[in-house]
């Protein structure tokens, strides 16, 4: 079984978000980066079928240089070998189209994809990537086993959970219930000296042409002072929660 | 009542998980990180989730109980905290100086005494035996040093000699087909479990020479230091020699004389200079944190300019002392680095970072010495990493001798 891993770049999640070029950028300066979070569950789950299932597991990225000591954590956890596709990535249509290049050339047979990215928070290239090289989809995946080409997943629904039969080739939006966060991985000294070794090819994307633009980035209003009220003073509250917060 | 009540699940909480949840974020005022290699930074990062995942959440308890985490010494051999510059073909990493740095400098972070038992292994254990010893000692030692199984320590100190080494007493005699070695060593990292000590002695003319000894050698004992207030999270003990049959391929035949144990001190002390960053760091991010979450008086008490002053001076020591280790780092890889240069490093950055735990400790005000915040934990550490391979008036004199030319030793 050859499982491909989508690898994003993300901020850590303690990073200090800022926006540069009157709004318009992420200003990606001082901020560290790790593997999202979403495919790190994806990426330990597919070693898990390497160890036990004997599959060939390769990492890939969409994106500039800078993103390569990401991949190559995810070659010092053990994946086998990591492609940058060698582009910024711009919208989902765009990152989706550049993976199913990937995929078509290199016959993969299960794609495992976090959900979505925690810096941008799309969500959507999983379920385009399987539109377009015609494989199966499953997201909000928790739980995946793969007997021969077929898989058994379970989603996370509203509410509770949904078990569905399906086979590969399958692109899987993964999360956290894929593996927990116990079983995730530090590279050891090993690994890290093995990942020297492996191979991380950059291939020159197809082009495919990016459908949106980011205009302007907000950050969420800051959170407002607290005004204390006296409890014998139920009028002014009253009047605060009526005339300044318009919520009664 | 009902606040008595909250304050005792809010204690008993505290008490059962012993320490807070670990929130450290590493300083980084200069970008230093742009001076790193992509390796360096899978290295260090490495090391820090381990220490985050598998130390923090022990070490306290550890500490206040003086019992040695030994279940974290498969996770120190995983990090490649075992002879990280030792050469593949023998177990180690075969990484460089400044990944040694930077490993030290984040198991520190954690606490002084799991450094030392890092550092004792591969700086005064595996690097003597690679540097001084033969291909067979390097084979039989080396690797099971590097994994773990075997755990090592340093014979140098006696009770009678600490700064003055060379006037050591431990001596051995040449019986023809064995070696017959008498004697004592002191304040001994590891000692208590260690399964093999590489131990200076002199022989019959009094030439200093390393020796390997292997616990179950007859008349060889390890008696524990108790009691310590200082690295309580790491075993000290001593080394006691009764005519103790040391066979003949056990020497360490490629170097003599006290500059033998001074050049494992060297590997040593650099370690130590990036390990105290680590200790200085993880005071300053608690101090930090604190002083914005901390209100007194209507404001954080990060408003205060007391204290602005404080954290201020802090980040600014910490980072003098990484441009420090990192340029020695530089200068050690090259093989340019003086024994002086190496003096200066851990002296200074001991000297800062037990500076830095002091004041960090007065900014948490009581919180600050309980053992629910690291920072007192790690200004006792400090203690030892002061005192310990070379002295701070030490080191200060040797700096002194290697700018004037007079030695003051003497």
């Amino acid at each position: 079984m050859k499982i491909l891993v989508c690898i994003s770049h993300v901020p850590d999640t303690t990073s200090k978000i800022n926006f540069t070029d009157g709004d318009t950028k992420f200003d990606t300066n001082g901020v560290q980066f790790v593997i999202n979070p979403n495919d790190e569950f994806g990426l330990t789950r597919a070693m898990w079928f390497k160890e036990k299932q004997g599959a060939n597991v390769t990492v890939v990225n969409v994106g500039g240089p800078e993103t390569e000591p990401t991949l190559r954590k995810a070659l010092a956890i053990g994946a086998d070998a990591a492609i940058r596709v060698n582009t910024d990535a711009k919208d989902g249509f765009q990152v989706a189209k550049e993976l199913a290049a990937v995929v078509n050339d290199g016959g993969f047979d299960l794609v495992i994809a976090g959900r979505e990215s925690i810096d941008y928070n799309g969500g959507m290239v999983p379920g385009m990537l399987a539109g377009l090289i015609n494989a199966n989809f499953v997201t909000n995946c928790i739980s995946l086993e793969i007997d021969g080409t077929n898989a058994t997943a379970m989603r996370e629904i509203d509410g509770g959970k949904e078990t569905v039969s399906t086979s590969l080739p399958l692109v899987i939006g993964g999360q956290k219930g894929l593996v927990e966060e116990s079983d995730l991985r530090i590279p050891n000294m090993r690994g890290i000296m093995m990942a020297r070794q492996k191979p991380l090819s950059v291939v020159e994307p197809t082009n495919a042409s990016v459908e949106t633009t980011s205009v302007k980035f907000e950050k969420p209003a800051p959170k407002g002072a607290v005004t204390l009220v006296d409890p014998d003073n139920i009028d002014e509250l009253i009047n605060l929660l009526h005339n300044e917060a318009k919520a009664i | 009542m009902l606040y008595e009540n909250v304050f005792v699940t809010f204690a008993l909480n505290f008490a059962n998980n012993n320490m807070k949840p670990d929130l450290f974020e590493a300083p980084d005022y200069y970008n230093l990180d742009e001076l790193l290699t992509e390796e360096h930074k899978l290295v260090r990062d490495a090391a820090r989730d381990w220490v985050k995942r598998d130390v923090s959440p022990i070490i306290e308890e550890a500490a206040q109980n003086a019992e040695f985490p030994k279940s974290i010494i498969g996770g120190l051999a995983e990090i490649g905290a075992f002879g990280p510059y030792i050469p593949v073909e023998y177990g180690g990493a075969g990484l460089d100086q400044i990944s040694y740095g930077l490993i030290m400098q984040e198991i520190e972070r954690g606490d002084s005494g799991v450094r030392s038992t890092a550092s004792v292994q591969s700086s005064l254990v595996m690097y003597p035996i690679w540097k001084y010893g033969n291909e067979a000692q390097r084979q039989k030692y080396l690797p099971k040093l590097a994994s773990g199984e075997w755990i090592g320590s340093f014979g140098l100190t006696e009770p009678d000699h600490g700064s003055n080494p060379g006037g050591m007493t431990t001596n051995f005699k040449d019986m023809g087909d064995h070696y017959l070695l008498n004697g004592a060593k002191m304040w001994i990292s590891n000692a208590p479990f260690c399964q093999i000590a590489v131990v200076w002695a002199k022989n019959e003319e009094g030439r200093i020479h390393g020796l390997i000894v292997e616990r179950g050698m007859e008349g060889f004992t390890t008696p524990e230091t108790h009691n310590k207030w200082s690295l309580r999270a790491s075993a000290t003990g001593e080394l006691i020699f009764d005519n103790v049959k040391i066979p003949k391929e056990n020497l360490l035949p490629n170097k003599s004389g006290l500059g033998a144990p001074l050049g494992c001190l060297d590997s040593a002390r650099f370690g130590i200079a990036w390990g105290a960053i680590g200790a200085a760091m993880d005071c300053y991010d608690t101090a930090l944190r604190y002083s914005k979450e901390r209100i007194q008086f209507g404001k954080p008490i990060g408003q205060f300019q007391l204290q602005q002053k404080k954290l201020a001076e802090m980040i600014t020591e910490i980072t003098k002392a990484q441009l420090l280790a990192w340029r020695l780092g530089v200068m050690r890889e090259n093989g340019t680095a003086t024994s002086a240069q190496i003096s200066m490093a851990k002296r200074n950055n001991v000297d800062m970072a037990i500076n830095i735990a002091r004041e960090a400790r007065q900014m948490l005000g009581g919180m600050g010495i309980t053992g629910e915040y690291s920072i007192m934990r790690h200004s006792m550490n400090l203690e030892s990493v002061i005192t310990y391979e070379g002295t701070h008036d030490i080191h200060l004199l040797i700096t002194g001798l290697d700018i004037t030319g007079l030695n003051a030793f003497k």
